[in-house]
């Protein structure tokens, strides 16, 4: 019965999509008030029906209902809870629904908090978010539908795959989902200013929030997802540039992007076109990444072609999406108005400069993920292009990136003088350079590469730091008085320093890690102590444990400097027993930035068992940074100016008085 | 991330993605040296019958076989590039993570220096004109202009 009422609900939902697409949208052409009222009433209904039709799949995997397909090949009686509920959405279809039930939240919250936009661009707005959710919504129900039963019912299910038996799962898909989609309305403002023919500094102010809203939890699903596979494949690697990461490492850059120049847009009203053609790109990237990831094209070309429904389904809605969307834009670009102009050194230029390299980036990207696809396309040929290449070209353009980032925030609107910025940073190029010093004489004389990483984070963070110094006049006036401004600074400029010293700390994490890491591989027996850079790893001795649907042996291991306990450690051998699958559940012992990570591999004839152990200095750093930069977006969003959404005469003098 | 190329994969049923053991105890080489260039090496080639996954981290055994076949021809006195040739010469450029820079790859060794010096020029080019042209006064201006003048005059 839930079932079925999930089911219906779904479309029901679909229904209402439909009409969310057409009747704003007409009643914006025509001006008739009546008609575009209807979008907001009936993107919260689409909301709540997909939300039920959520619930009742969770619902069903909570009550372990094997009548239904999806639950029987996704779960099992014996999983724990958390398991099955998290486990709605670690399948296809399942993480589909998750999709669509983000999508039409964000549709919701535009109804609700965008009560202050003019009319006709809510309408639009809502309408080419009603699009976008009736597109997904066909897709489930046609080709990927979660509901569908069995009969006769199994007795027991499959089990969910061991790997995503995990609070992992609980929180990246989500999140990255969250991210994902939550681009999706800055493509619908983008699509409906094209349709108005009518984009301003006030479009921007708009649109930015959202932005910046995805783009904080993108980086939060990235920063998890990156976290999870870390320990949980245990082999101690962060980032492996497969083609999934990718999928959603382009939005993220493509994003950031967009961050930046909405900004110039705001303050400047320059960069319209760019702006708009970037909020475009950002959602379509988005789209890219669900067909890659959903299609199965990446595995191979032939399996994409061997099972094409579901493939091509979300192709159409790629093309038919970005093809019109540019189309779009290609039409109605040039009536837009150009705005504000600009020296190439000021902060605009700083920012183009920015949207230069992150865009490039992007494609690179882009180019890297897809050329293996269209050359076994196109010519038959197999290459592949993996994490050397990635590396060679990525690594080269972000470098100028980092390098430039703390002049931007330094460089004042329309003409700056970067002279009187580097003055400015001199005390924090003098703090890179005695880390980069300190680095080379203590740490490691060998690898320049540390000392050159060490020195570009700290060149990164105490730029951010600098930016906060010369904002409050930290130096030039009274302590007191500079407090004070300080204190009085818009949220913004702490959410810029915040967001900008979180990727120094990401790259001090990365830096760190790959310089410094030492890795270890040995054979060791129940008793034996290997030397880990001048600590000691004791090998307890292991044990058989039995959880819950599986089980594991577990061995036990005691980190030791000059016969001072460090941690204790476990690491398992785990056997899933409905599936039979053997994962590793890798030891992992935090002290302070810094961990120790002990997988265990086979054993030996002589009774011994493979260990490797790894030391990875500063390595929470690459996931801390990436929380930094949440932080930093979180309170950006809670800026006065942000928080009144459009500006009333008396908030505008408020922020004035406050950035003075 | 990784976790939802295995959800594709796992929805494919391609793979099962089992724990990772990557490079054995007995692999390693005495000479500290040569089995760092082994490590290097082995990271720029592809486990064939894995799911984007180069040799140093897999444990297939097409892997482990490739692993001490890079090892033995370094022991052999091999340089790099001699080791990769023979492998590829083996296996194909698809076992290359690095594809190599031939005209067939043109493109995609191409496309960021391509655009990143386009993307460059488009930017100074359109940041010029436009500034060029607002410092210009309009048709419109200009005779607004004159007629002012003319007023003055007259």
């Amino acid at each position: 019965m839930i079932v079925e009422a999930g089911h219906f609900a779904l479309v029901l939902a679909f229904a209402l999509a439909l009409v969310q697409s057409v009747v704003p949208l007409a009643g914006a052409r025509i001006g008739e008030m009546r008609l575009m009222a209807v979008g907001g009433p009936v993107a919260l209904a689409g909301f709540a029906l997909v939300g039920i039709a959520f619930a009742a799949l969770t619902a069903t995997y909570i009550q372990s209902d094997f009548s239904v397909a999806n639950v029987w090949e996704n779960s099992h009686s014996l999983k724990p809870m958390l398991y099955k509920v998290t486990g709605t959405w670690g399948n296809h279809e399942g993480s589909m629904l998750l999709w669509v039930l983000i999508l039409t939240f964000f549709g919701a919250l535009v109804a609700a908090f965008g009560r202050n936009l003019p009319a006709t661009l809510r309408a639009n707005v809502l309408a080419v978010q009603g699009w976008i959710g009736a597109a997904f919504l066909m897709f489930i129900l046609t080709t990927s539908n979660p509901f569908a039963r069995l009969d006769p019912a199994p007795f027991e299910g499959r089990d969910l795959n061991p790997i995503l038996q995990d609070i992992g799962l609980a929180i990246h898909p989500p999140l990255l989902y969250l991210g994902y989609v939550g681009f999706s309305v800055c493509f619908s403002f983008a699509v409906a200013a094209l349709i108005d023919g009518r984009v301003d500094a006030a479009w921007a102010r708009w649109v930015r929030p959202w932005t910046l809203a995805a783009w904080m939890f993108l980086t939060g699903g990235i920063a998890m997802g990156s976290y999870w596979a870390y320990y949980e494949l245990g082999w101690g690697g962060f980032w492996f540039w497969d083609p999934v990461e990718n999928a959603s490492f382009m939005p993220w850059l493509a994003g950031t992007a967009l961050l930046h120049s909405a900004i110039v847009m705001e303050k400047r009203s320059a960069l319209k076109i760019w702006t708009v053609l970037l909020a475009i790109l950002t959602f379509s990237l988005s789209l890219l990444g669900t067909f890659l990831v959903r299609s199965g094209v990446l595995t191979s070309v032939h399996a994409f072609a061997t099972d094409p429904t579901r493939g091509v389904f979300i192709l159409a809605i790629l093309v038919v999406f970005i093809g019109g969307s540019l189309s779009l834009f290609a039409w109605r670009a040039g009536s837009l108005t150009a705005g504000g102009i600009f020296h190439p050194i000021s902060r605009e230029g700083a920012l183009v400069l920015n949207n230069l390299f992150l865009t490039t980036a992007t494609a690179t990207v882009l180019v890297g993920t897809l050329y293996p696809l269209v050359l076994e396309a196109v010519t038959g040929d197999k290459i592949s292009v993996g994490a050397p290449f990635f590396n060679l070209t990525f690594g080269p353009l972000m470098l100028p990136l980092l390098v430039l980032i703390p002049f931007g925030p330094l460089l004042a609107w329309k003409r700056g003088d970067v002279y009187a910025a580097a003055q400015r940073l001199m005390a924090a190029f003098g703090g890179a350079l005695l880390a980069m010093l300190v680095t080379w004489l203590v740490v490691d004389r060998v690898t320049v590469f540390a000392a050159l990483g060490v020195g570009l984070a700290a060149w990164m963070v105490l730029g951010a730091l600098t930016d906060l110094a010369q904002k409050s006049a930290l130096g030039t006036a009274p302590l007191g008085v500079s407090m004070r401004r300080l204190a009085g600074l818009p949220r913004s400029v702490f959410g810029t320093a915040l967001a900008h010293m979180g990727v120094g700390l990401t790259t001090l994490g990365i830096a760190a890690t790959l310089a410094f890491q030492s890795e270890h591989i040995t054979v060791m027996k129940p008793g034996d102590v290997a030397d880990i850079d001048g600590r000691s790893l004791r090998f307890e001795g292991v044990a058989p444990v039995r959880g819950p649907n599986y089980t594991e042996t577990r061995a036990q291991f005691v980190f030791a400097k000059d016969g001072r306990t460090l941690g204790e450690i476990s690491s398992a051998k785990r056997l899933y027993t409905a599936r039979q699958m053997p994962t590793t559940e890798a030891g992992i012992l935090t002290l302070g930035l810094s961990q120790l990570y002990v997988s265990l591999g086979d054993a030996t004839s002589n009774g011994g068992m493979v260990v490797r152990v790894w030391w990875k200095p500063l390595v929470t750093l690459i996931w801390l940074g990436g929380l930094v930069m949440m932080i930093g977006a979180a309170v950006s969003l809670t800026d006065r100016r942000l928080r009144v959404g459009a500006p009333s005469r008396k908030a505008r003098t408020a922020v004035a008085a406050a950035s003075q | 991330m990784r976790n939802l190329a295995l959800i594709t994969a796992i929805l494919l049923s391609v793979i099962a993605a089992g724990p990772a053991f990557a490079v054995q105890p007995d692999e390693v080489l005495a000479d500290p040296v040569l089995e760092s260039r082994a490590r290097t090496l082995s990271a720029e080639l592809r486990c064939m019958v894995c799911q984007n996954q180069s040799i140093d981290d897999s444990d297939a055994d097409l892997a482990k076989d490739l692993r001490v076949l890079v090892r033995e021809r370094l022991i052999a006195g091999d340089t790099d590039e001699q080791v990769l040739d023979f492998i590829v010469s083996r296996y194909g450029e698809f076992v290359l993570l690095k594809p190599r820079l031939s005209a067939r790859n043109a493109l995609l060794w191409g496309a960021p220096v391509v655009l990143l010096i386009g993307g460059a020029l488009l930017a100074v080019f359109t940041v010029r004109a436009r500034r060029r042209g607002a410092e210009r006064l309009s048709d419109e201006e200009q005779a607004r202009i004159a007629k002012i003048l003319d007023g003055e005059r007259g």
